[in-house]
């Protein structure tokens, strides 16, 4: 199965390494990862992410839908236009998927999911929907853009600015529509950003003029260090479905009041809260040398052990850093385990970079 | 097509070997090889006097995507390292036959040299693995 986004001609044009990324082919990077990195750190970059799926909900019973889906709390009263960001839970308390929720205007709203849990997620949404009076529509149609950096917003307003008059006054974490085009001020870099959702045939001549505008194509590998500098789990590496949000470094998106509000997995996660939690998710920080890579195995002074979740070259650190699954007591320091080599690693709290900075 | 200097000696597994007047042998990664790992953040090398044999894995080179091994294209013995690739892992990027290289070594005469690769005999391997 090999499957292509409208950009896949833009992206081999503009040299992009195209890789395999859970059936899709996608640019790696155009030439440099890490100036491609630094590009959205100093600047602006572009990332072609039509591979994530946008799923639209509406309905007389949509609110109370999406109440009951997601761990995290779309509110009784619309907002319009807010962006929240959840996990979808199972029963067990295990994450589904996470996913950026947008409430829209008349019931509705507006859901963008992982590429690689696309069809789970649909089949997941779908027997969940049952005894609600709500409707879902795959959006096969549409592309997606994301614009990122502390130039992003002049850029955007540039290029965009005239079609959706409303990106003006936007704020973070909202989104608003104009002339077909959605828009959202939203991301997973740790930087301003916008992301641009849009009909498939349009997306290559916005990109062209994106580029024309000086904004640099990105690729998945800038991608993947912006969103772990950020501190930003990635789905299927950093949690799945054996771990909670509790366990993930993701408390802070469970909304446990109301309390009468009953969503998936929330009575498994209660029961894992009063229990206690056996393991954390936590940044890492190498202080020697090397680089750290998912899997490689944590060692911690009370002999317990953990495992990197995701590790990787800091480009605007100069160092290693990781996410790692650790037992709930190791709070300070520990070592790592590279080629039979143990190097020492500091424990952090996650972001490693905010807004071009160092958070260390 | 990724640039084979003539002159050089290659690998299967895509070092490069420079003869050196004074009788040693330097020895780097082409640019096929930078280009496959992308960007380079991080070298480990050689501890300077190390005895290698031919096939042996004497450097590790991390680019953000991933570690790889580099091989002792000869038998022999390390006699310098690149101090600069350590410090700035990018000149591998930059400069692969060049500022890149990794280290010298002192090679034994075993007749395992004359076993190297051609720039035109590397070139026809890198075709047909493409």
């Amino acid at each position: 199965m090999t499957l292509k986004t409208a950009l896949y001609e833009q992206h081999v044009a503009m040299g992009g390494k195209m890789v395999d990324f859970g059936g899709w082919q996608m640019p790696l990077h155009y030439g440099s990862q890490i100036e491609e990195h630094h590009q959205v750190r100093r600047a602006a970059g572009m990332f072609d992410v039509s591979h994530m799926m946008v799923v639209d909900l509406s309905g007389s019973q949509v609110r109370e839908f999406m109440r009951y889906l997601l761990a995290n709390d779309v509110g009784s009263v619309p907002a319009p236009g807010k962006a929240m960001y959840s996990c979808m839970l199972n029963e067990q308390g295990g994450v589904i998927d996470d996913v950026i929720v947008y409430d829209l205007e008349d019931n509705a709203f507006r859901m963008v999911v992982n590429a690689a849990t696309r069809d789970k997620d649909l089949a997941w949404i779908n027997r969940q929907m049952d005894t609600f009076d709500v409707l879902m529509q795959a959006r096969f149609d549409l592309a997606i853009l994301a614009i990122q950096g502390p130039a992003a917003r002049d850029r955007v307003l540039q290029i965009l600015g005239d079609t959706v008059t409303s990106t003006i006054g936007l704020k973070p974490f909202f989104s608003t529509v104009g002339n077909g085009f959605f828009i959202a001020r939203t991301g997973y870099t740790g930087e301003d950003g916008f992301e641009v959702i849009l009909p498939e045939e349009q997306v290559a001549s916005l990109w062209q003029e994106f580029h024309r505008a000086g904004v640099q194509p990105c690729g998945l590998g800038a991608r993947d260090t912006l969103r772990l500098e950020a501190g930003m789990n990635l789905y299927g590496s950093d949690m799945d479905e054996s771990e909670s949000p509790l366990e993930s470094g993701l408390d802070w998106t469970v909304a446990w009041e109301a309390a009468e509000r009953n969503f998936i997995g929330r009575a498994a996660l209660e029961a894992q809260r009063d229990v206690g939690l056996s393991s954390k998710l936590v940044g890492l920080v190498l202080e020697g040398r090397g680089v750290l890579r998912n899997h490689q195995r944590v060692l911690c002074k009370s002999g317990e052990e953990g495992r990197i979740t995701s590790g990787s070259f800091s480009p605007t650190l100069g160092k290693a850093i990781a996410l790692a699954r650790l037992p709930i007591g190791v709070n300070k320091s520990c070592e790592v385990e590279i080629r039979g080599k143990r190097i020492p690693a500091v424990v952090v709290k996650p972001p490693f970079v905010r807004n071009g900075k160092s958070c260390l | 097509m990724s640039n084979i200097p003539e002159g050089l000696q290659y690998t299967k597994s895509h070092e490069w070997v420079e003869q050196n007047e004074d009788g040693t042998v330097s020895v780097g990664i082409t640019d096929h090889a930078q280009d496959l790992l992308g960007d380079m953040v991080f070298v480990e090398p050689p501890e300077p006097g190390q005895q290698l044999a031919a096939g042996d894995e004497c450097v590790v080179v991390e680019s953000v995507k991933a570690a790889s091994d580099v091989y002792s294209p000869l038998r022999g013995e390390v006699v310098d390292i690149n101090e600069a690739v350590v410090e700035g892992p990018e000149l591998i990027n930059q400069d692969p036959y060049g500022e890149g290289w990794l280290f010298r070594l002192r090679p034994e005469k075993n007749g395992e040299q004359e076993e190297l690769m051609s720039a035109g005999a590397y070139r026809e391997l890198l075709e047909s693995e493409a």
